[in-house]
């Protein structure tokens, strides 16, 4: 394996993601349908919750996926910022979606679960209204992304979105607990993930969470690789204008 | 810097430089809540905390593109960009400008408003305490959004869904101490969170807008 630096060739990048991105695709399907099979048909029904526990083996994965995508693309803004790192600025915007997709996927799921389980689509709970907030930032950066021509200036204006918003992300997050607390007095909805949960659930769920995380690798290879040869062609194009 | 700040005042005093919209806006805001909600009383002061903050930061997001759009268009931007002050400085001072023209007016005017929402008579002190303390760092936060969106031509809309999110913590603490406040509890912890919350804010994200802007200008 050659450095992580020389990647930030793109032919290099291509070249390895050639036979990289089938295997690691491969591999999301084949460990994502192993986990939500195993999770939704071979585990038995919680005594309370009967079958909608289940939901946990997509709400889980994909709520760990949603804030490490927005981890990833903070790492891959700071790679970009301090060493030009081209691949990483392009890595960092195909995340965004994916994010995205995985923040509506928790709140959604979450949604259809709490409704037979607490009773209610929605409840200002600090959890859900952090993965709200979290939901706007991914729109932000998105929308900054799209709106912007130049690609470096792009990349370098969304890094510093990146890197600001982590902080008011973080901050948002500390004051919704604090808002909540300040209405409930600490009465709370949220599930710990994880906690008294019996192996039966632990592993499949253990399973789909690997799943997920290699969906969202595969993914952003997909996109970055997309976004590596849409420049290119911008590249061809106007090198055809200026013969 | 004064020259900068007195400069800008007076661009945004000045016929055409949007003074007043703001304000005009966080009145009319005010007028639309009871006609939307209903007249009652108990329901109107219960809310009013939050309205009230609320309306002063869209209030305060309607005059942001003007903090750097004009002086990009005209190239004075470039001309700060290259003068001996630090454009850190530059940022700081057009957020302050920004402020005067905007954030202070609005503390001002806010316990008005108060009375047209029926804002508790314990609630008044700490409204105008944490708009005090907040608007600033609504200020400071708009000139990074600002700075950000400098180049682009449909950038007004892009701003807002930008900025928005960056004051969800600023609005949480600003309105839970006249919340507390109304209610009688003590606000020394969100008035503190908030406080720190501008601090930090002032401190440090005119660097972030500053190198914003180098981009931009690039």
């Amino acid at each position: 394996m050659a450095s992580f630096w020389e990647y930030a060739n793109p032919l290099k990048f291509m070249r390895t993601t050639d036979w990289l991105l089938p295997v690691v695709a491969m591999a999301a399907l084949v460990v994502t349908a192993i986990g939500l099979i195993w999770g939704f048909f071979l585990t038995p029904d919680d005594f309370r919750q009967g079958a909608t526990v289940k939901i946990v083996f997509l709400h889980v994965p994909a709520a760990m996926m949603a804030i490490n995508a927005w981890a990833m693309m903070l790492v891959a803004s700071l790679f970009w910022l301090i060493r030009r790192h081209h691949v990483s600025a392009l890595a960092a915007k195909a995340a965004a979606p994916v994010g995205l997709v995985m923040t509506l996927i928790g709140l959604i799921t979450g949604a259809v679960w709490g409704q037979p389980m607490w009773g209610t689509w929605w409840a200002w709970d600090p959890r859900l209204t952090s993965f709200l907030i979290l939901f706007l930032f991914y729109l932000g950066y998105i929308a900054l992304w799209a709106a912007i021509e130049d690609p470096d200036t792009g990349a370098d204006l969304t890094a510093v979105l990146c890197l600001v918003g982590t902080v008011f992300a973080v901050l948002s997050r500390y004051a919704a607990l604090f808002w909540n607390q300040g209405l409930h007095q600490g009465a709370s909805l949220s599930v710990a993930p994880g906690t008294r949960m019996d192996w039966a659930y632990k592993a499949p769920l253990y399973v789909s969470m690997t799943g997920f995380g290699l969906i969202f690798v595969a993914l952003v290879l997909a996109g970055t690789r997309t976004e590596i040869r849409a420049r290119r062609m911008k590249a061809l194009v106007a090198r055809e204008r200026m013969a | 810097m004064s020259a900068l700040l007195i400069r800008d005042l007076r661009l945004a005093l000045r016929a055409g430089g949007g003074f007043g919209l703001g304000l005009a806006f966080f009145l009319i805001l005010a007028v639309l809540v009871p006609l939307g909600v209903g007249p009652e009383p108990d329901t109107l002061s219960r809310i009013a905390p939050g309205i009230l903050w609320v309306g002063a930061l869209l209030a305060c997001l309607l005059s942001l593109d003007r903090i750097f759009a004009l002086d990009f268009e005209d190239g004075s931007l470039d001309l700060l960009a290259t003068a001996p002050l630090p454009l850190e400085a530059v940022v700081s001072i057009k957020a302050l400008a920004h402020w005067i023209t905007t954030g202070l007016p609005l503390v001002l005017l806010s316990p008005v408003l108060g009375l047209l929402l029926f804002l508790p008579a314990e609630a008044y002190l700490w409204l105008i305490l944490s708009l005090m303390l907040g608007t600033p760092a609504l200020s400071v936060i708009g000139a990074f959004g600002a700075a950000l969106t400098v180049g682009l031509k449909r950038g007004g809309l892009l701003l807002s869904l930008l900025v928005l999110p960056l004051y969800i913590p600023t609005l949480i603490f600003g309105a839970e101490v006249v919340s507390r406040g109304a209610q009688g509890l003590s606000v020394a912890t969100p008035l503190a969170l908030l406080a720190g919350i501008t601090a930090g804010a002032v401190a440090l994200l005119p660097f972030a807008s500053a190198l914003v802007l180098r981009i931009n200008l690039r």
